[in-house]
């Protein structure tokens, strides 16, 4: 019933699978954002292979942990995971983009195992905390994740939310931030300094946690152990390379944008393949 | 109004409890009877909107029915995209109730009017859009938003509106209440301005002119039947709102009336779109909105002698 027991080479091979699917969908569909899908494929992979208490063949199973995709741009990097997991056959990774398709580019919810629509930023991190406090009133065992982009940290939206929830002990929710130091128009920096960013957070009294969000044994030992401190929500925050896996589209800012041709694509899954 | 829909929540959140209230840090003396008696489904989510609204809907898609409360502008043009995505996307079982439209908060100022909001959230997909024209009407809305699934958003007034309807009124969702009867015109009200428009039912039967009055509480879907009958039946068609005289209830009659080419003569009693920089009564600023019985007679004898 729930996924958290893969063998730890099953959570590479996830990790892996997560990223050519998605490289597949973006250069299919000729659409954008693969260097975020790569940035957030390994915290994908453990949270669908290691941490999540869901059942792809009941997507709305009422207790199931509540996983929000707040950085909906990285649709086709969840899709494929939803897909290697079962919750809908992978042929339909296929009409990513499509006419008519329910895989829509930003992610959408009406496909199993999604739990809300999202794109615009700030969103996801609001309604992550009215699943948490439902919980947490009501004495129910589900739990909230909500991985959030750095970028998406400008909205003031997500920090009227990083207030509530301390106030409020919600200690079943976690947030991940994918901290892959690049946004839409430039670095982080550049744009709209986030420094220093686990300060802000211990700040506003959530328990903070920095790792390397490509490490998957990291990643799995502070998910598997939560909270990081009883009464407080958690935050992880992921330190990442935007474009992770492919050596042309890593550290890059044009990946938010490019769709790779034919030629890049081989190169890219040569890569991935070549890596254990 | 908001005591009527106060108590009327509370009453039903004893025998419901998927219902929540969600506050933006307003409601002093209003919503302490809720908090109290619920302090498990009550959430004072702080001057913070954008989270409140967002609350409401992960609530919402918990299984629960959530209000969301506060004042005019706040709790809708604030958290405008947090009702769009968050709510109406995922047809989530949030209501959203703001206290003072219109002009209740006339001496406040332009930022504490809220005279865009019927137009803006009826252009949202799932939406339900709510008026209640007196305390009678604002305390049946509530039992039927509850029923109702989905979005819903409920205007209330403020304080100490009159109550118009002298006894029990079939309040249903989209449809309209007639609360006079009249064959020489038709006044169609929406929220707070049911008084003006009963009064200016007096005043025209003085003259002779016997108007229909409809109250309008539901903005969307609106009662298009009652208002084609008044086309058919009556000579002439007199919108009033207390809302920009674009996109609200005069806009939505119009829609009505062009595509059945109803051919009636036809005019809004609704806001100038414009600011006004000065303070005011909210009587002050309904006298911008135009005089319905100038414009029933107007109309009338346009028709007379075209």
């Amino acid at each position: 019933m729930n996924s958290s027991n893969l063998p730890s080479q099953d959570t590479v091979n996830l990790a892996k699978a997560i990223r050519k699917r998605a490289l597949r969908m973006v250069h299919r569909a000729k659409s954008s954002h693969i260097g975020s899908c790569l940035s957030a494929a390994d915290i994908l992979a453990v949270l669908y292979g290691k941490v999540l208490r869901v059942d792809p063949t009941r997507p709305d199973w009422p207790e199931r942990d509540r996983f929000i995709l707040s950085k909906g741009h990285a649709a086709s990097a969840l899709y494929a995971v939803l897909a290697e997991r079962g919750f809908f056959p992978v042929d339909l990774l296929d009409t990513y983009c499509e006419d008519g398709s329910r895989l829509v580019g930003h992610v959408t919810s009406g496909v199993p195992g999604v739990e809300v629509s999202t794109g615009s930023l700030g969103h996801g991190l609001p309604v992550a905390c009215g699943m948490a406090l439902a919980a947490k009133r009501r004495k129910l065992p589900w739990r909230v994740f909500a991985l959030l982009s750095d970028g998406e940290l400008d909205e003031g939206s997500n920090w009227e939310a990083i207030l509530f929830a301390p106030h409020h002990k919600l200690d079943n929710l976690t947030a991940i931030v994918d901290y892959n130091k690049i946004q839409s128009f430039g670095s982080v920096k550049e744009v709209l300094d986030l420094d220093p960013l686990p300060e802000k957070w211990r700040a506003f009294r959530w328990a903070v946690r920095e790792i390397d969000g490509h490490d998957l044994r990291q990643i799995e030992e502070v998910l598997t152990r939560l909270p990081l401190e009883a009464g407080k929500p958690s935050v992880v925050i992921a330190h990442t390379v935007k474009g992770k896996g492919v050596s042309f589209m890593e550290g890059q800012l044009a990946w938010h944008y490019k769709s790779p041709t034919d030629e890049q694509l081989a190169q890219a899954l040569a890569e991935l393949e070549s890596k254990r | 109004m908001r005591t009527a829909f106060i108590e009327a929540l509370t009453e039903l959140a004893a025998h419901d409890d998927r219902i929540w209230l969600l506050c933006g840090d307003l409601g002093y003396s209003v919503l302490e009877r809720f908090a109290q008696r619920f302090p498990d489904r009550f959430v004072n989510a702080g001057v913070a909107e954008q989270n409140m609204t967002g609350l409401a809907a992960g609530l919402a898609l918990s299984g629960n029915i959530v209000f969301t409360y506060s004042i005019a502008n706040f709790p809708t043009l604030r958290c405008l995209e947090q009702i769009r995505n968050d709510i109406c996307y995922h047809r989530a079982n949030v209501k959203v109730v703001a206290v003072g439209g219109g002009f209740a908060y006339g001496a406040q100022g332009y930022t504490h009017h809220g005279l865009e909001d019927l137009s803006i959230l009826r252009s949202l997909p799932e939406m339900t859009v709510i008026a209640p024209g007196d305390p009678v009407e604002a305390r049946l809305a509530v039992p039927a938003v509850v029923e109702r699934q989905g979005p819903c958003y409920v205007r209330l007034g403020k304080a100490g509106e009159p109550v118009v309807h002298a006894g029990p009124v079939p309040f249903e969702i989209g449809r309209a209440i007639q609360v006079r009867g009249g064959s020489d015109a038709t006044l169609i009200s929406t929220g707070g301005m049911l008084k003006r428009a009963v009064d200016a039912h007096e005043a025209l039967g003085t003259r002779g002119i016997r108007a229909r009055v409809l109250s309008m509480h539901t903005l969307k879907p609106l009662d298009g039947q009652a208002v084609l009958r008044a086309a058919r039946e009556t000579r002439a068609i007199v919108t009033l709102e207390e809302h920009n005289c674009q996109g609200g209830l005069g806009s939505g009659v119009a829609d009505v009336l062009a595509q059945a080419c109803a051919g009636v003569p036809f005019a809004k009693v609704a806001v100038p779109d414009r600011f006004w920089h000065v303070a005011g009564s909210q009587a002050y600023f309904q006298a911008m909105a135009g005089d319905p019985v100038e414009l029933v007679i107007r109309l009338l004898e346009a028709k007379q002698n075209p």
